[in-house]
């Protein structure tokens, strides 16, 4: 699997590559600002960005600008932005289009090198990864909220892993329950939320949105 | 009048509304009150008057000072009056009163304060203006009260033109003679003209009496110039100490935090490599220790930089950072954003913390089920409007968070005003002159 990276910091991105390549990834680029990305991304047309959020010149949201303009040129192309914070304003700009393929990670996440490989995997195969912090973030604020209010507690604590990004199994795994209820629950999940019956995969990917949303 | 606090000597305008008709009604009821006040003034210029005249019995002159003072308070009943009546706000001119030694007699005290009260220019800017002011406002608030009054008398002339004839009077109204039936018809509409003449004039007579009186009643260029020293040596000060305390903070927090994180860290980590060779389980539960350790660390850098600078308001400015902020609050808060550029920084900061601490009130006292931000840029302010329709009664006097805002703001020469009716809905409006940059245009 091919990735492009961009990320300003030496020492991140070196580690970043040597991190990625011992999972098996062959890093077709490394770059340090958002132009470069989109030259990048342009010219190996990788699997999946890692992409970090403040980036030179402007060291604002200059690589999640970038992120979302790469994403306008190569549609569906995979994403996955890291930074040291986690907004959920730029979580929502992230999933807006509804195409999946989104990850939005702290950095603190590449220390388990293992669930970030797994991650990236995810996202390059249409999938998202919120980072549990924007989840639990949004958990504090929809704490009494009547578009969601229709979701038992155990539905709610589905849909906010799948929102993580994990797949049912994962899920079961993490709830101990088998995997067949966790079906039960997302189907639950989808009609409650009024989603149409689609490829799996997106809906997992429009749930999220309608956490996320609104 | 509405509960607006603000600096002294500055106030955010009311916006209009009622009625013409209504406005303008109301308007010669002002008119009259300042009539009633002209007595006043006549009254006490009087009393001023003989308190001298018969100043070789001496004990006269013991109502001076009290006189005096009285003076002084129905000059700030004039300035008031002038910023809600007229639409001409007047500073208080007068310099800060120090306080008497509560140790010192009663004669004393008495002579501290009236020799402060005589010393001080602006109470005899305040005398003349008094003694000129019942012309004044015979002449100004008074002129269009009269023509209205006058086209009512003209209205009711049929109701009573024949009991004037038979009396015998000379019964002209306007230009018409009214000795009959058809001229006391005719002066209908004259008069209905003049009440219209009369109200229409209310408003701009107020003003000009309003601009008059600050011509005499506002503080002198140097006053305000003493005043604004003062000011900005009182703002400087909370700002040194505010920014200090936050310092302070800061280290504290770095020092109990990620510091002591750093040092654990270490000391695991020189653990975990003495046992390495002997016993790899131990030094990888060690090391999975040092892993959670950075982890924690780096969360409460994450949380002390929020505190400090928001990562959205640093990226995108005020309008994104307060929408990510109502996002985080867990409600639905309807946020309006037309700033056409980016305040600078320092004014974006303390825009945004005093936006966030207004909206932890509104969750933690106004009961409200709908909540607006409204941002602006009028007149070369930054203007936030955040409101709620909660039950109200917020008093700003209670509680220090609306005074930390306060003083966050004045560094600034912000400001901030509150209506709180009880029964709701309260809206807090700050105001922050600056300048905006024109906004930032994508690379891309």
């Amino acid at each position: 699997m091919r990735v492009v990276i961009a990320e300003d910091l030496f020492l991140l991105r070196d580690g970043l590559i040597r991190m990625l390549e011992a999972h098996g990834f062959e890093v077709a680029a490394a770059v340090d600002t958002g132009a470069g990305l989109l030259a990048a991304v342009d010219e190996h047309r990788p699997d999946a960005a890692v992409v970090d959020v403040r980036l030179p010149p402007t060291f604002t949201d200059e690589g999640l600008r970038a992120a979302l303009e790469a994403r306008r040129r190569v549609p569906g192309l995979p994403v996955l932005v890291l930074s040291q914070y986690v907004e959920q304003i730029y979580a929502r700009e992230l999933l807006a289009d509804g195409s999946g393929g989104v990850g939005y990670l702290l950095k603190d996440r590449v220390f388990d090198s293992a669930q970030f490989a797994d991650a990236l995997r995810r996202v390059a195969g249409g999938g998202t990864a919120m980072d549990p912090e924007v989840i639990s973030r949004l958990l504090a604020r929809n704490a009494d909220d009547s578009d969601l209010g229709g979701l038992s507690p155990r539905e709610r604590e589905v849909l906010e892993l799948m929102a993580e990004g994990r797949s049912n199994a994962a899920i079961a795994q993490r709830m101990v329950i088998t995997e067949r209820a966790v079906a039960k629950h997302t189907s639950s999940i989808f009609t409650k939320l009024a989603l149409q019956p689609s490829d799996d995969d997106n809906r997992r990917v429009l749930a999220v949105l309608a956490y996320l949303g609104r | 009048m509405t509960g607006n606090t603000a600096a002294p000597g500055k106030a955010i305008a009311p916006r209009q509304r009622g009625s013409w008709i209504g406005a303008r009604l109301l308007g010669s009821v002002h008119g009259l009150a300042f009539v009633g006040l002209a007595l006043a003034e006549a009254g006490l210029i009087l009393a001023l008057a003989l308190e001298l005249s018969f100043a070789i019995f001496v004990y006269p002159l013991l109502f001076i000072p009290p006189t005096l003072l009285a003076v002084r308070r129905l000059a700030s009943v004039v300035r008031r009056l002038s910023g809600e009546w007229c639409g001409v706000p007047i500073p208080e001119p007068y310099r800060p009163f120090r306080e008497p030694s509560p140790r010192a007699g009663t004669w004393r005290r008495f002579g501290q304060a009236s020799g402060q009260l005589i010393t001080e220019p602006a109470t005899w800017r305040d005398l003349l203006w008094m003694t000129l002011d019942p012309l004044l406002i015979w002449l100004l608030p008074a002129i269009p009260v009269t023509i209205a009054g006058w086209g009512l008398f003209g209205v009711l002339m049929p109701a009573y033109w024949d009991p004037i004839v038979q009396a015998g009077g000379n019964n002209w109204y306007a230009f018409i003679p009214v000795t009959n039936w058809l001229t006391a018809l005719l002066s209908v509409p004259l008069g209905l003209a003049f009440i219209a003449l009369g109200l229409w004039l209310v408003p701009y007579f107020l003003r000009w009496y309003g601009q008059a009186a600050r011509s005499m009643l506002a503080p002198t260029k140097q006053v305000a110039l003493e005043q604004q020293v003062v000011h900005l040596s009182e703002t400087r000060a909370e700002v040194v100490d505010t920014g200090a305390a936050e310092i302070r903070r800061i280290e504290r927090d770095l020092h109990d935090g990620a510091q002591a994180r750093l040092v654990a860290m270490g000391m695991t980590l020189s653990a975990a490599e003495q046992v390495i060779d002997d016993n790899p389980a131990a030094a990888r539960a060690l090391l999975l220790e040092a892993r959670d350790s950075s982890a924690k660390a780096l969360t409460e850098l994450r949380d002390l930089v929020r505190g400090i600078h928001p990562p959205v308001l640093a990226d995108r400015g005020i309008g994104e950072a307060v929408r990510a902020l109502a996002m985080d609050t867990g409600r639905n808060i309807q946020v309006t954003n037309e700033l056409p550029g980016r305040p600078p920084a320092p004014v974006e900061s303390a825009a945004y913390f005093a936006v966030s601490e207004l909206l932890a009130n509104v969750s933690k006292h106004a009961g409200a089920s709908h909540v607006w931000i409204d941002m602006r840029y009028e007149r070369g302010m930054l203007r936030i409007d955040v409101g709620d329709d909660g039950q109200g009664g917020a008093d700003p006097s209670q509680g220090t968070g609306l005074r930390g805002i306060e003083r966050r703001l004045s560094a600034f020469d912000g400001i901030l005003a509150l209506s709180s009716p009880p029964g709701g809905p309260t809206v807090a409006t700050l105001e922050l002159p600056c300048e905006l940059s024109s906004p930032k245009t994508s690379s891309f």
